[in-house]
């Protein structure tokens, strides 16, 4: 039993190129950690010092992390994780023109 | 490319939420680099200087992409007071390195600026956009390099 981890195109580079990916932990923290055991690089694409990451979005099943507890929701066997990065940006700042 | 129903449809959309952005995907089989499937997003942000898709509304969106076996072919907005150039917001962050980034400007209500480029790794390239009557039902395999 384990939890499998949906990864989006952009880190699949991570993962060997494969889409889904299984790992274990209590928590989002938790399970984090144990795949970066396994694809080192993936947790720094996923959180910074301040925690989750503004631009990327981690739904545990339907609901996004950052309505239940952030990186302390808790996980357990038969969840599904699906990172998705934000599809964002504006004009704020251009840079031509 | 992109057909002439499709194009319009965004610019259409570009215009309606002007002042806002606006911002929406044209989905495709994966892999097949066509934009068949018009996907009109709410800018969550709802603000003329910046977009995001809603995050439950992103989900719903990629699992049904899934389903379908599709992608996002074209990830499109607008920039309603400037030009249709990625900002430096939307090169840091782009994350669909496979997606044409269309942009469109409706700074001026008579002129239609439409431009697509890639945005991968912070590096943006310019592509011609070639505007069809319809895509070809055979999809062509493809041996060309992206124009510049």
């Amino acid at each position: 039993m384990s939890i499998e981890v949906r990864i989006p195109t952009i880190l699949r580079t991570y993962t060997g190129g494969e889409k889904a990916v299984e790992g274990d932990g209590a928590t989002l923290s938790e399970l984090i950690a144990d795949l970066e055991s396994r694809h080192p690089g993936l947790r720094a694409r996923l959180i910074d010092d301040k925690g989750l990451r503004r631009f990327v979005n981690v739904y545990l099943n339907d609901e996004d992390v950052r309505f239940l507890g952030g990186l302390e929701t808790e996980v357990a066997d038969g969840d599904n994780i699906t990172v998705l990065p934000a599809v964002a940006g504006g004009a704020d700042t251009p840079v031509s023109g | 490319m992109i057909d002439r129903t499709t194009y319009a449809a965004i610019v259409a959309h570009a215009r309606r939420d002007h002042p806002d952005e606006a911002c929406g995907v044209v989905a495709g089989p994966a892999g097949s680099d066509r934009p068949e499937r018009l996907v009109p997003m709410l800018n969550a942000a709802r603000s003329p200087t910046f977009y995001e898709f809603d995050s439950h509304d992103l989900l719903a969106l990629y699992r049904d992409m899934d389903e379908r076996d599709e992608e996002p072919v074209v990830v499109y907005h607008s920039h309603t007071a400037t030009e249709a150039y990625p900002s430096r917001t939307d090169i840091a962050l782009a994350q669909e390195p496979n997606a044409h980034y269309v942009l469109v400007s409706t700074r001026d209500p008579q002129v239609e600026e439409f431009r697509s480029f890639r945005i991968v790794d912070g590096t943006v390239s310019e592509e011609e956009v070639q505007v069809v009557a319809a895509l070809h039902e055979a999809p062509q395999p493809s041996t060309r390099s992206t124009p510049r």
